[in-house]
């Protein structure tokens, strides 16, 4: 690929407050417009990884985001850059209506009152939710938490998406359909999940981590491909082919539908 | 889960419910405040208070029956803090026995005045936050120049007051279907743990809310936008000021 890289992430390692270590040692190259999966067993530290790109830890080594090294004095800068979305939406929404909710970063940005409503008004109808300023997040529905969780990032117009486990908690067709919203946003996504048909919908490279390391970091076809990498991390691969193939034959009838 | 017990009628639609949330808090707490500062033996500035809060409660359509069980919920703390007055005050009047007790005329009217000053003030109350909602609440707060401290304290109380709920219900849940029972202490033992395990998650949570506010830019500050809709209607709303004043110096 020979888009601008826009995360550079080297020799990076990190160790927890009480002593084990999160990660070791891991480089991580992100292109713009990429979409790129981090998988692995739970404790991997891909959740880890995921915090480092916008300033959330920070750990030894270096990290670049669209040419500025993740530290203390532009963090602000950065977390404009780098939405985070975090696998719990009841952590994320913390605002008593959906509004503030997502109007709280661009608040944050300093933007003018007209700019935040024009912004939140958007990245509510970005995610089908529109109608729902009002309405408090504890009366929404799983599903819908994770779209105004994902709204409130959307709503800062951050060139990269960081999503921790995006479909964790939704039943298969709520799964589905947020899986197809998130395909149709166009920045750059760096997306932690367990879920194979989410990393196939998706992305186009996989990055495999375990124990802090980054084992692999392979394209969509090469993981698809190596039957002994996807046993070592207990996926099944007959199934992974299996529904592969199906997703590129959607593909082929999407694309000739359109 | 879903949960109502917070702002169950406050999404009624009234002309009060519409009123702007700065109006009504002021009325409100104009109401407490000219109860709490009357004299008890104004019965008649006390009655009449009850009855203006009795109609706003008519004309917000909230059921009168509910909202009286609501004031009654917090009397008894009150009623068991005050009852013992009677029996203890030694001064003003000639005291008269009950039941073999002497009880004193001053004493009695203490008990009284602080039954119905409670009443009037939680009544208040009740009637604010059942016909405001919680957000409009917080914002007419913050636009009366609350401190924000408490305007944010109060807004997440508001937010994660009702997963802590749910919490609970779900560790009460995982304890009652291993069987919950047994001794007496051994039942505290574990109501104890359940608190201990409910205030870590509690603090965990917190940490992660507040990684969340940095992730969206988040300095320490919080920036409100703000949007005021004050009109006619809250004009008239504030009627009510004059008239409380006026009927405090005339018979207070």
């Amino acid at each position: 690929m020979n888009s601008e890289k826009i995360v550079e992430i080297k020799h990076l390692s990190y160790t927890y407050p009480d002593g084990r270590p999160g990660l070791r040692d891991v480089d991580l190259d992100v292109f713009r417009h990429e979409s790129v999966a981090i998988l692995g067993p739970n404790g991997a530290g891909k959740s880890t990884l995921l915090y480092h790109l916008n300033g959330t830890l920070i750990g030894n080594g270096t990290v670049r985001i669209l040419g500025m090294s993740v530290e203390r004095g532009n963090l602000k800068e950065i977390r404009g850059r780098v939405g985070l979305v975090f696998q719990n939406p009841e952590d994320q929404l913390f605002c008593p209506t959906v509004f503030e909710d997502v109007a709280f970063g661009p608040v944050n940005m300093g933007l003018e009152k007209a700019e935040v409503e024009r912004r939140v008004e958007r990245a509510l109808e970005t995610m089908g939710l529109k109608g729902f300023e009002e309405r408090s997040a504890h009366h929404l529905s799983e599903g819908e938490k994770k779209r105004v969780a994902l709204a409130t990032v959307l709503a800062m117009d951050s060139e990269i998406l960081a999503l921790d486990e995006p479909t964790d908690n939704l039943d298969p067709g709520g799964s589905r359909a947020f899986i197809e919203q998130i395909r149709r946003i166009p920045q750059t996504k760096v997306i932690v999940t367990h879920h194979l048909s989410l990393v196939m919908e998706l992305c186009e490279r996989a990055i495999l981590m375990d124990e802090g390391r980054k084992i692999e970091d392979v394209p969509l076809e090469g993981l698809i491909g190596n039957r002994t990498l996807l046993e070592s991390f207990s996926f099944d691969a007959d199934l992974a082919q299996w529904m592969y193939e199906r997703v590129k034959a959607s593909r082929v009838i999407n694309k000739s539908n359109k | 889960m879903k949960h109502a017990f917070l702002d169950h009628h406050s999404r009624i639609d009234s002309p009060i419910h519409r009123l702007d949330a700065k109006a009504k808090i002021i009325v409100f707490f104009a109401f407490i405040l000219v109860g709490v500062s009357s004299p008890p033996s104004s019965f008649s500035l006390f009655a009449l208070l009850a009855v203006g809060l009795v109609t706003m409660t008519l004309v917000a359509r909230l059921p009168l029956g509910h909202m009286m069980k609501k004031v009654l919920i917090v009397l008894p703390f009150i009623f068991f803090v005050a009852l013992s007055v009677p029996f203890i005050r030694r001064d003003g009047g000639e005291p008269f026995a009950f039941c073999g007790l002497s009880v004193s005329r001053s004493g009695l009217l203490i008990l009284w005045n602080a039954l119905a000053k409670a009443s009037l003030g939680v009544f208040s109350i009740i009637l604010l936050y059942s016909t405001t909602t919680f957000p409009k609440l917080v914002k007419g707060m913050e636009q009366l120049h609350l401190p924000r401290v408490f305007t944010v304290l109060f807004s997440f109380m508001y937010r994660y007051s009702f997963i802590l709920v749910d919490e609970v219900q779900r560790m009460k849940r995982a304890r009652d279907s291993r069987c919950f029972g047994g001794a007496w202490l051994w039942q505290v033992r574990t109501i104890g743990h359940m608190v201990g395990t409910l205030f870590v998650r509690s603090y965990h949570r917190g940490e992660r809310v507040y990684l969340a506010m940095l992730s969206r830019g988040y300095d320490g500050t919080m920036h409100v936008m703000d949007s005021d809709r004050f009109g006619k209607k809250e004009g008239v709303f504030l009627l009510w000021i004059p008239l409380l004043l006026f009927l405090r110096i005339i018979l207070g």
